[in-house]
């Protein structure tokens, strides 16, 4: 008897997908978290002063990001009005129950105190001399302290880097916990690796830096204020160095299967040639990794003209973020489609409008950018030169 | 009028119920285990004999009725393999042989029959990853889920090497075999064991020495699924071929 959608022998059980787009959504989205961050961390930490112009555009986008995070999570859960019981009763042995408290330290400990140190002159002035409602909003964000002097500002200042110190390692363990959820899954030999944790968090540096660099070119673009290419440049180096870094792991870890060979190697090597051809093969290595790649080392091999310089830039980032979220997809969905008898393949059929489905997957991908132009509007990154 | 001991009974029960979620009545929807039944006196898996099991579907039946599962999904299925000299085997499980197998059975090829269950691991994959401890080893050595607590995140689905649990569409929770555990505490044995017209399914308390079990193992040799996967399963398999995953 054929069961559609199904070749070969699937366990009963696993004919259906447990988790869905919702959770391809979660690690990319957590990704661009941690990578906005670490750009940032680079200005304050690492003293690069040629990203300053994307310091503040960075950390406004991390928190866009950071504050969806848990909403697909939320959504999928079969009774997500329980959830609260993963902060009350965490079962210590499961690498899901830190999640809680891994994302309330990143948000409240690192990124909230960060952002409000920076803002804080931003935010006294505006309570100063804003009219009407904004007024109070930003009243309320001084958290009663008015006082911007020198020596308060140097006192904040010093908060502010022992904060981003504090925050580089958070961010890293942000991600890369969340590659340990899945390569800490002993059952699903896609998943089972090492290697996870640390290609999550280079790729979540990837595409972290990817969505930084074409928002702050959208942003110069919209507020037709010159792009600072000393900074793009920077950016697109330290793209395409991490970049590097992240294909050489994730060829490791296929070389080391290939290699190996073990008894899962022919069902996962069919599935990457079927299955998973087109959004592995063709979208995540092909147009997602080797294309940008190419592109960044023109870039950085031969002296290309300004113009076409910004532009090979935001195509390669472009071109990333597609392929780390197909990446995330490969890793969830694909880790799905076989059997752990190895004998046999299923299908993912996504819904539309369906409480996992397509629609509620676009817009919760849509809703940090919304949550964006608010904080930007709230709280303007620009720096003094780019203020029109 | 509320009696000093109507007190003392309802404010126990709260305590009780607010310390641990929920008894394991609640939980698994038994009746209170009898007087008798003492859990530290169990340790509860299951012996299956490959060569006695003639894909009838009984026990697929049987499981389905006594514990409501939702159509599609299955606490407990058979497979049929045929194991050919080289090359993959074929396997097939029709509806979880709800009903049975399609006739003919395959002609001169190697060809068995394998009845599945939830393991009961003692060190199981699934009790480990679950983020809250809705799912649990009882101390008499059954994997259970407490369906009032249960978030229904699936991580226990992903984690079982098995593909021995399923997300309950009813409750949205994760459901699996109970072993009926409402039937063993009360001194009965499961629904599949009891319907097994060949004897194929036999439950076991590796506890009690008087289990026939004891015997059975000093003279045949068994096998678990996936022993790499060092899970420590309680169900263990008689003439159990090395093609089976």
């Amino acid at each position: 008897m054929m069961i559609p959608g199904v070749d070969g022998f699937m366990y009963p059980n696993e004919v259906e997908l447990q988790w869905s787009v919702l959770i391809v959504l979660y690690p990319y989205i957590t990704g661009l978290v941690a990578g906005a961050f670490i750009l940032a961390s680079l200005e304050r930490v690492f003293k690069v002063e040629a990203v300053r112009p994307t310091y503040r555009l960075a950390l406004l986008t991390a928190l866009a990001f950071l504050l969806v995070a848990p909403l697909p999570l939320q959504l999928h859960l079969g009774h997500p009005e329980r959830s609260i019981e993963m902060y009350l009763t965490p079962h210590r042995s499961s690498a899901m129950a830190m999640f809680g408290f891994v994302y309330l330290w990143y948000l409240t400990v690192v990124l909230l105190v960060e952002i409000w140190l920076e803002f804080r002159p931003d935010i006294v002035r505006m309570a100063q001399t804003a009219k009407g409602w904004t007024r109070l909003v930003y009243k309320v964000l001084t958290l009663g302290s008015m006082n911007v002097s020198p020596a308060a500002r140097a006192i904040d200042e010093k908060v502010g880097y022992f904060v981003t110190v504090v925050g580089v390692p958070s961010a890293f363990l942000l991600h890369g916990y969340v590659g340990f959820i899945f390569g800490s899954v002993k059952a699903n030999p896609w998943w089972s690796s090492p290697l996870m944790p640390v290609v999550f968090l280079f790729s979540a540096m990837v595409s972290g830096i990817a969505a930084v660099l074409v928002l702050y070119v959208a942003a110069m673009k919209v507020r037709k204020t010159p792009v600072d290419m000393r900074c793009v440049d920077t950016i697109a180096k330290y793209l395409f160095y991490m970049f590097m870094i992240d294909f050489s792991l994730e060829m490791l870890d296929l070389v080391h299967r290939i290699y190996e060979s073990d008894e899962s190697f022919r069902s996962l090597d069919f599935m990457v040639h079927t299955r998973l051809w087109f959004s592995q093969v063709i979208l995540q290595i092909c147009l997602g990794t080797l294309l940008p790649l190419a592109l960044l080392a023109i870039t950085q091999l031969w002296r290309v003209a300004e113009g076409k310089r910004r532009l090979m830039y935001v195509v390669a980032s472009c071109l990333t973020l597609v392929g780390i979220f197909a990446m995330r997809w490969n890793v969830v969905i694909g880790g799905q489609l076989f059997s752990k008898s190895f004998l046999g393949y299923t299908s993912y059929k996504m819904g539309f409008a369906t409480r996992e489905g397509l629609l509620p997957a676009i817009a919760l991908m849509l809703l940090p950018f919304l949550i964006f132009w608010v904080l930007v509007k709230l709280l303007p990154p620009w720096l003094k030169r780019e203020t029109a | 009028m509320m009696t000093r001991r109507d007190l003392f009974r309802i404010g126990g029960k709260m305590l009780v119920l607010a310390s641990v979620g929920a008894t394991l009545e609640e939980i698994t929807g038994a009746a209170p285990a009898s007087e008798a039944y003492k859990m530290a006196d169990h340790w509860w898996g299951m012996l299956i004999d490959i060569d006695k099991c003639i894909g009838c579907g009984n026990c697929v039946r049987a499981c389905s009725k006594e514990n409501n599962v939702p159509n599609g999904y299955f606490r407990t299925w058979v497979e049929r393999y045929e194991v050919p000299e080289e090359g993959q085997p074929k396997v097939e499980s029709p509806d979880g042989a709800m009903n049975g197998f399609p006739l003919p059975a395959p002609a001169n090829v190697k060809s068995f029959f394998v009845p599945k269950l939830c393991n009961h691991c003692a060190d199981s994959p699934c009790v480990q990853v679950c983020p809250v401890g809705a799912t649990f080893l009882s101390p008499d050595g059954v994997v259970l889920v407490d369906q009032t607590y249960c978030l229904g995140c699936r991580y226990c689905v992903q984690a079982c090497p098995y593909g021995c649990r399923f997300l309950n569409p009813e409750t949205n929770t994760a459901d699996k075999c109970t072993l009926c555990y409402h039937r063993i505490t009360q001194g009965l044995t499961t629904a599949c064991c009891e319907n097994c017209p060949t004897g194929a399914r036999q439950l076991v308390d590796f506890k009690n020495p008087k289990d026939p079990i004891h015997e059975f193992l000093r003279h045949n040799k068994v096998q678990v699924l996936k022993p790499y996967m060092a899970t420590e399963p309680k169900v263990k398999y008689h003439d159990l071929d090395g093609a089976v995953r």
